[in-house]
């Protein structure tokens, strides 16, 4: 049995806006019979251009209609562009989570509203350009990329759960893994980590680019295995720390603090930082 | 909130008589019956004791009977069993409906260099007769057709696929897992050489089955181990699971008139009075050659984990083919051989009767499936669509 929300269950049990606004001024349809999912959204608009109304027709299993029904309520007074940034991720947190196998509902459910906003402005929704990689389930270059980027997507599994590509006869595999890295690499061109700054830093900046180092970077890890790490002093390029918790018992603490303290601590504050340790 | 189970082809409910048997060999009588004191003899009797049990419900000869853990490990065990007893044949026969233990055995052999032949099946599920006639060949080791389809309960005529396998010298292996209990079975009359039954589809517990083993034919044991079982599976037994299926093929055999009878009545029932109260229904598989317990209807137009999840929460325990359901994309592989149309494949129910079921809890089903089915159609996008004359085919 699927490890649904309560939150999904109660949108599947009682789903809100069930149906066919009047006289729409945007629907957008998706899915079909053969995908085994689909939906049909309505939307109707103010003078503003808020939407004043949404409504949705949906067949599939229960994570879809919990979708669409979330949907409906998350982009009620939204304006057209507001709701043009809502993602599947928005839908699935409204949701308090889907189990990732479902997560292709709450994309269902991001594309009907994509093709309601562009069926508003008179649009067919701009599918130039694309080529159908999964020809079982008719999923486009274009909607893999897309997923890919706004779900921090990995794996060919991943994106079968988020779009449906590759859960048929499994023979786009291939390109699947072609486009995940292709689009990977993108990503990282686009938003490389953080690039230290590594300028002459006055005593005070340089304290607090550890500590801030050490925060980010350094304690959370350590926290997760048990263990704690506790700035003591800063002289000159020595770094004092005492390791806590777990690690300060830990055989390896020594190659804990010279590998993973150290190179952090020489990636982001400054080359020549050498980290000491401070034994109660 | 009542249970109303109606899942039996998934799994079963222990028969008490079954439980009752089985309690004193956990703590009091927990003896190895391959030890020489009188400790373990007596758990030795009580082995033999339901092997003869076995043999009697099958038709069969107590030592042709080998016990194993599960129905998937008696497929696994008589088709790699059997053909690493033909090392120079390498061709595999089988359906298209089968269930994963025995499927994906011959997607693996496939992988490893074998040759497969998966026989098709038509829109009733019926198996094509012919097309298995023309796959044999020199080069074929094994037939594994199985004997009722876990997911429609459509019957394959096994004797006359027996009769065909066999005459071309072919050793024949039926994966017999849903028929046992439902169909009588005489393996002496039989063209079988071999069958798989599960303990749990039978009221005895989860993780126990039977492999029969015709005598005389080839076989190299898939657990290598011990001298058990007579060399042909290793392994200590599972001594109070093995008198538990020993008991519950002695109760399903005197249970078999009451499932062909008062079970088949009820199944009928349900699919006379569903059909009759939701339009747009139809039946999955071969309604005159079908387990009597067994019912697959599909609802057109809507999708079977949203029913399925409904009727959950009216306490209705059934199963569906649908592609959410086994977390899959794709509805079931059965469905599909029988080229049943997505628009209902999706909505596929299968409900799974046994002798604890009531005519109470029948009308209770029945009672509570339409407005189900009309709340989903009321959501879903197709139907309106179809109510439109021009929305129609």
């Amino acid at each position: 049995m699927w490890d649904y929300t309560e939150k999904v269950k109660d949108h599947f049990l009682n789903p809100r806006n069930v149906g066919e606004v009047e006289n729409p001024d945007g629907i957008g349809e998706v899915g079909s019979l053969a995908c085994g999912d689909a939906l049909r959204l309505s939307i109707k608009l103010d003078e503003k251009k808020r939407i004043r109304d949404a409504k949705f027709k949906t067949f599939g299993c229960a994570s879809a209609i919990a979708s669409s029904s979330a949907l409906t309520e998350i982009i009620k007074g939204m304006t057209l562009e507001e709701a043009a940034k809502v993602t599947n991720q928005d839908i699935a947190n409204y949701l308090g989570g889907l189990p990732e196998e479902k997560m292709h509902c709450s994309v269902m459910g991001r594309e009907a509203l994509q093709a309601a906003i562009a069926n508003f402005w008179g649009q067919e929704v701009t599918k130039e350009d694309y080529e159908i990689v999964c020809k079982c389930f008719g999923v486009t270059d274009k909607d893999i990329e897309r997923a890919i980027k706004e779900n921090d997507l990995r794996t060919v599994e991943q994106v079968t759960y988020y779009t449906k590509a590759g859960g048929g006869c499994a023979q786009c595999h291939p390109k699947i893994e072609a486009i995940i890295e292709r689009v990977r690499k993108e990503m990282e061109r686009e938003s490389p980590p953080p690039k230290p700054d590594k300028r002459k830093l006055t005593n005070i900046q340089k304290i607090k680019l550890i500590e801030e180092t050490l925060g980010r970077e350094i304690i959370p890890a350590l926290k997760a295995d048990g263990g704690d790490l506790e700035l003591i002093d800063v002289d000159g390029s020595k770094v004092y720390v005492a390791l806590r918790g777990k690690c300060s018992f830990c055989p390896s603490s020594e190659f804990t603090l010279k590998q993973y303290v150290e190179s952090k601590l020489k990636e982001f504050v400054s080359d020549d930082i050498v980290v000491e340790e401070v034994k109660p | 909130m009542k249970t109303v189970y109606v899942d039996n082809n998934a799994t079963t409910r222990v028969a008490p008589e079954v439980l009752e048997a089985m309690l004193p060999y956990f703590s009091e009588f927990y003896g190895n019956p391959s030890s020489m004191h009188f400790f373990g003899g007596q758990v030795q009797k009580k082995v033999n004791e339901a092997r003869e049990q076995a043999a009697d419900f099958l038709g069969a000869e107590p030592s042709e009977i080998v016990f194993t853990s599960c129905g998937t490990e008696s497929d696994n065990a008589a088709i790699l069993g059997t053909l690493d007893s033909y090392p120079e044949k390498r061709h595999f026969i089988t359906s298209r409906v089968e269930h994963p233990a025995v499927m994906n055995v011959s997607s693996h052999l496939s992988r490893k260099g074998y040759r497969t032949t998966e026989i098709s099946v038509d829109r009733e599920g019926r198996l094509d007769l012919d097309e298995l006639k023309e796959s044999i060949t020199d080069e074929t080791a094994l037939a594994s057709i199985m004997y009722a389809n876990n997911e429609t309960g459509v019957l394959f005529p096994i004797e006359e696929i027996g009769e065909i396998v066999k005459s071309s010298g072919i050793p024949f292996h039926t994966d017999g897992v849903q028929a046992a209990g439902k169909i009588p079975l005489n393996m002496k009359k039989s063209t079988v050489d071999l069958l798989s039954l599960s303990g749990h589809k039978l009221h005895a517990p989860k993780g126990v089955g039977v492999l029969y083993i015709r005598k005389g034919t080839k076989f190299s044991p898939f657990m290598i181990g011990g001298h058990q079982e007579k060399g042909r599976r290793g392994g200590t037994e599972n001594v109070p699971y093995i008198i538990g299926i020993g008991k519950a093929c002695e109760l399903a055999k005197k249970h078999l008139e009451e499932e062909n009878t008062r079970v088949r009545a009820l199944r009928d029932y349900l699919e006379v009075k569903i059909l009759e109260k939701v339009p747009n229904t139809l039946v999955n598989g071969d309604r005159n050659n079908r387990l009597p317990n067994t019912l697959n209807v599909s609802f057109e137009y809507v999708e079977g984990e949203s029913i399925l999840l409904l009727l959950s929460d009216l306490g209705i325990c059934a199963s569906s083919g649908s592609a959410c359901t086994s977390g899959s994309l794709e509805p079931s592989h059965v469905l599909r051989a029988m080229g049943v149309p997505f628009t209902a494949a999706h909505g596929s129910i299968r409900f799974s009767l046994s002798i604890y079921n009531t005519k109470e809890e029948m009308d209770y089903i029945i009672e509570h499936i339409p407005p189900i089915i009309q709340r989903l159609r009321d959501i879903s996008p197709f139907w309106k669509d179809y109510l439109k004359p021009q929305g129609k085919g």
